[in-house]
């Protein structure tokens, strides 16, 4: 890659990033079915989706902002270290806009009748978008009797425990490593399916 | 001096808040508290600002809190306070988590984790629906009455929404953003309008 498509990469990935931070609502969780839609359907730059499914769990299972995390992360997949820094402005830049305008001018916009009822449209938007996005990871994810247990599970865990999150994450990667030490077949017959297959 | 206790601030929550800007928010409310930087309804605000505004939760908090403590500049230094964690810890794990992603430690690893991931993703759904569809927390109670007297907690409209949504998502091929600004002109039709 010459310098010149270089740039011109670095500038379509600060682009993309910037539409996505400008649209979704709902933060970290909603965006995932965009960044999919951008970053595999409309430009290409990821082939698999399971790579980024991979992407989206370190994001969730370190600290910080679900959705700054995942943008940062698939830029540098996209374009290595400056790929990930234009990633993240993109995200970051049109909230810091316009909430910027917000605390400045208009601080009650929140009260306002005609937001408040498009947001209530929006926010049943956004469970419809998580849903679809929860459906997607379990379609790649979620391949036998364990996993499906799994997956269940934490929904358990957290809704009725209140467990946080960083702790389920902990407990499904032991019981992966639980099971590459005691039935390494089972994760070879997962490979062969595919299951981490280009 | 003002700007640089907001960077410490943001840099420490972006640092150790795990599971996303929704978990942010309890730490924020913290520090605002404790640093005597906005008073209780301001507080409420930035959360509904935050929810209400496109873009990562984080960002919009911290945005929100240093320029009503600061200005400008103070919304500045907050926001940068609190992605440089991100940032940085991601450069450091993506230099080896994309050496190592076909190891088959990292596919046991992964086995384990994506299933988690799949569950973390449908409690953010129902978390967000509490809000959204129903009316209240889904508690055992909520969910008996949700065979007695569903119309008592779900909300018809929203429900509709998520309906046409959910169906806009599956079926055709529309942009999710195009599916968000739909949702934002039915939620004012039938909220507002009716």
């Amino acid at each position: 890659m010459d310098k010149r498509t270089n740039i011109k990469l670095l500038i379509d990935i600060f682009m993309t990033f910037f539409k996505i931070g400008s649209v979704t609502f709902g933060g970290g969780y909603a965006m995932i079915p965009i960044i999919e839609r951008e970053v595999i359907t409309n430009k290409g730059w990821v082939k698999n989706e399971e790579e980024i499914i991979d992407v989206f769990a370190v994001s969730e299972s370190i600290p910080g902002a679900i959705a700054i995390n995942s943008s940062t992360f698939v830029g540098y997949k996209i374009a290595g270290k400056y790929g990930a820094i234009a990633a993240m402005l993109g995200v970051v830049l049109p909230s810091f806009i316009i909430i910027t305008l917000i605390a400045a001018f208009f601080s009650k916009f929140q009260d306002n009748e005609i937001v408040q009822a498009a947001f209530m449209g929006i926010r049943s938007a956004v469970v419809a978008l998580i849903l679809m996005a929860a459906i997607k990871v379990a379609k790649k994810a979620v391949k036998d009797k364990l996993s499906t247990i799994i997956t269940l599970v934490t929904i358990l865990l957290i809704l009725i425990l209140d467990i946080h999150a960083i702790f389920t994450v902990i407990g499904g990667a032991l019981i992966g490593l639980i099971v590459y030490f005691a039935a390494p077949h089972k994760l070879e017959d997962i490979h062969e399916e595919g299951g981490n297959g280009n | 001096m003002i700007y640089i206790k907001l960077l410490l601030t943001f840099l420490k929550i972006g640092l150790f808040s795990f599971g996303g800007g929704y978990a942010m928010i309890p730490m924020i409310e913290k520090e605002i508290e404790g640093n005597g930087w906005l008073s209780a309804s301001e507080f409420f605000d930035i959360v509904a600002i935050a929810e209400m505004t496109p873009g990562p939760i984080a960002v919009n908090s911290a945005t929100f809190v240093g320029y009503k403590t600061a200005g400008f500049l103070g919304g500045l230094t907050a926001t940068i306070g609190v992605v440089i964690p991100s940032l940085v810890l991601i450069l450091i794990i993506s230099r080896f988590f994309f050496k190592f992603q076909k190891h088959p430690l990292n596919t046991a690893v992964f086995y384990g984790v994506r299933p988690v991931i799949a569950g973390l993703i449908a409690t953010a759904a129902i978390f967000v629906s509490e809000t959204a569809i129903f009316k209240g927390k889904l508690t055992t109670n909520l969910i008996l009455k949700l065979f007695r007297h569903p119309l008592d907690i779900i909300n018809v409209g929203s429900i509709f929404i998520f309906a046409v949504s959910l169906i806009a998502l599956r079926r055709t091929k529309l942009h999710p953003i195009l599916v968000i600004a739909l949702s934002g002109a039915l939620g004012i039709l039938i909220f507002y309008v009716l």
